[in-house]
């Protein structure tokens, strides 16, 4: 493959994602103003239930940086998203009083979900272990988390002035704010609050894989003996994606828990712990846009199946994993995309997945 | 400290190694074998409850013959399984785990549908023995016994057996074994199906002793996850036997004094901590010293 390393906003449009040309931003431009439009036209309860999709955003692109492009699967990102919804909803119980609470509390509950990766990170990846190990140990962490959340239950397990309230969960959480703008679950500075973070994660993660740090992370993911040898610091950057990976899970954490004002050990369960698994494979783990597509498709349609009751949704949800990957491996929406396009700006990754 | 409290010790450790035996030993040899980790594993043990528990309570079949259906029964689904879904990830193991954790979904959600969210379970047998103020449930030793068992029995089919031979080439080289006239395909999905048998064993095994809901499979998986982490699966059966006797060794004192939960900590932490030094777990790091001894005596 020929490389030219990429510089600043260059890495906008690079051959590690989907979508270049003129008529691909054009469509995303739209799509965005449209998006930063829908609170003029729909509905609180469609607004409400739009942010509600898209905060999860977040945490399925960590996802997808993760399996995609690093190679390394996780089913822990649940448990990372729950993590730092519960220290948020500690914190900011606690910190009522403080100027800026909130947003300390966003800070810590992000930071414990990336300092709890980085513990484990140390463990699986300078232990250089087998691929399949990191997925089963993260489940086992998922249900240790659960069974621990699931007992916590009566006066003794209370931080501070906030009870953790075993099975039926935390609730009445503070939402984010900002001085006196808040940013609560039905409200339209939430809906901004939630476009912004995933557009800048969207778009953050872009620039991020094509840029020569991405290139490494992808050589990793190809030839981790190779890359190795040719200097670089494997392990060290294995863990850093899998934090980054982790922090965006928080993300949508805290924006779960001002969302809803509530959280329970459900959350990081083993059923929680399979939702991002399904938007990736579904979507396509070579492509941040298509993992973006299907995970708010995907959350609209599990919304729509609960109405006939939970076990029909991870019922066809189960059944849309296995057919995925039985008969479509790289991914619904990136198998269409692949049928779609016929611009000259796809010779470049057409050539590029020749030579892999 | 009396005898009868180390005896009762010693009970609660075989106890322990029994259930991680019997949880691990079938995902164990399915990895070792065929190179695939089944995320399913524990809807098929739910799977042999539940066939022992309907075949007892509604088919009122005796129990031993309930739980030898489920043995059979279980075993048919993973040849299915294999020859549906496990045959196409042959390899791409990171695809096999997505894909087999969309057949556990399936399984438990589809249980849940058909057969409502909790069933009546088989009373369980009461033998009791008693020593120094301590009575013992007899059927948990039997568990012991059939876990025991079921080691031996895989051990005799590994190197005693003609199938044995040809599954123990193909694992340390697969192409090799196709030249040299074994078939592969054959051996992977026999493989499979019998892990899974042993799967529906440990589900039949155990179906009296817990309540029997469509999500009880999660209660095995995460101890066999971790006993097949730290065994490895270069040798199923010197991992399952090692990971299991330290792992029921770490998880026995902290359970009865700090409770179930500090000991599934415990383990999760001993297991990190094991791959951070043998990362192929103890099999692996077994099979290493065995192969730097046999290059010493080779020169």
């Amino acid at each position: 493959m020929r490389y030219a390393k990429l510089r600043g906003w260059q890495t906008l449009t690079g051959p590690q994602e989907i979508g270049h040309g003129p008529i691909f931003w054009s469509v995303f431009a739209l799509v965005v103003l449209m998006l930063l439009g829908f609170p003029l036209a729909g509905s609180a309860f469609a607004l409400s239930n739009l942010a509600n999709f898209c905060l999860y955003v977040p945490m399925g692109i960590g996802l997808a940086l993760l399996w995609g492009y690093s190679g390394v699967l996780s089913f822990g990102q649940a448990a990372f998203f729950a993590v730092a919804g519960y220290v948020y909803g500690i914190l900011a119980g606690n910190l009522t009083d403080v100027p800026f609470g909130t947003l300390l509390a966003a800070a810590g509950g992000i930071g414990a979900c990336a300092v709890l990766a980085a513990v484990f990170g140390y463990f699986v990846f300078y232990g250089q272990v087998s691929g399949w190990i990191i997925p089963l140990l993260l489940l086992v962490l998922s249900l240790i988390l659960e069974t621990f959340a699931g007992q916590t239950a009566g006066y003794q397990w209370r931080v501070g002035s906030v009870l953790l309230g075993g099975y039926n969960g935390m609730t009445g959480i503070p939402s984010l704010a900002i001085g006196s703008l808040e940013f609560g679950g039905a409200a339209t500075p939430f809906y901004y609050l939630v476009m912004l973070l995933m557009l800048g994660a969207y778009l953050g993660t872009r620039m991020l894989v094509n840029s020569h740090y991405g290139h490494v992370v992808a050589g990793i993911r190809d030839d981790i003996e190779r890359t190795r040898t040719l200097g670089y610091n494997v392990n060290f950057i294995q863990i850093q994606i899998f934090v980054l990976a982790a922090a965006l899970a928080g993300l949508s954490g805290v924006l779960y828990v001002s969302w809803g004002n509530y959280i329970s050990p459900s959350s990081m369960g083993l059923l929680a712990a399979t939702l991002p698994v399904i938007w990736v494979a579904v979507g396509g783990r070579s492509s941040l846009l298509a993992v973006l597509l299907s995970t708010i498709a995907l959350r609209w349609l599990a919304d729509a199946l609960a109405v006939k009751g939970g076990e029909y949704a991870f019922l066809i949800m189960g059944i849309l994993l296995l057919a995925t990957m039985l008969f479509f491996p790289e991914g619904i929406v990136v198998m269409l995309a692949h049928r779609l396009r016929h611009r000259p700006s796809t010779r470049r990754s057409a050539a590029k997945s020749e030579s892999r | 400290m009396s005898a009868g409290y180390l005896v009762n010790l010693l009970y609660q450790y075989a106890d322990s190694i029994a259930f991680l035996l019997l949880a691990a030993l079938g995902l164990m040899i399915i990895l070792g074998v065929v190179n695939v980790i089944n995320l399913a594993h524990g809807e098929l043990i739910m799977m042999g409850a539940y066939i022992t528990t309907l075949a007892a309570n509604a088919g009122h079949v005796s129990l031993p013959l309930a739980m030898l259906l489920a043995v059979v029964g279980v075993g048919l689904f993973g040849l299915l399984l294999e020859r549906f879904v496990i045959r196409r990830f042959y390899n791409d193991k990171l695809g096999a785990l997505v894909a087999t954790w969309g057949v556990s979904l399936i399984l438990s959600q589809g249980t849940l549908l058909v057969f409502g969210p909790s069933m009546q379970s088989v009373p369980l047998p009461t033998w009791t023995l008693a020593y120094g103020g301590y009575s013992f449930g007899g059927y948990r030793l039997l568990l012991l016994g059939v876990a025991v068992l079921a080691v031996l029995g895989a051990w005799w089919m590994f190197y005693h057996t003609r199938f044995g031979v040809r599954t123990r080439a193909t694992m340390q080289n697969a192409a090799m074994a196709r030249a040299l006239g074994a078939d592969t395909r054959r051996i992977y999905m026999l493989t499979f199906g019998a892990g899974s048998a042993l799967a529906g064993l440990t589900g039949a095994l155990y179906a009296p002793t817990t309540t029997i809901v469509p999500l009880m499979g999660t209660q095995f998986v995460d101890v066999a996850f971790i006993t097949v982490v730290v065994g490895g699966g270069a040798n199923p059966i010197v991992g399952a036997l090692t990971s299991a006797a330290l792992l029921a060794l770490i998880s026995t004192p902290l359970s009865s004094v700090f409770g179930t939960f500090t000991g599934r900590i415990g383990l999760l932490i001993a297991a990190l901590v094991v791959i951070r030094f043998f990362p192929r777990g103890l099999s692996g790091y077994w099979q290493e010293i065995r192969y730097r001894q046999m290059t010493k005596v080779a020169s």
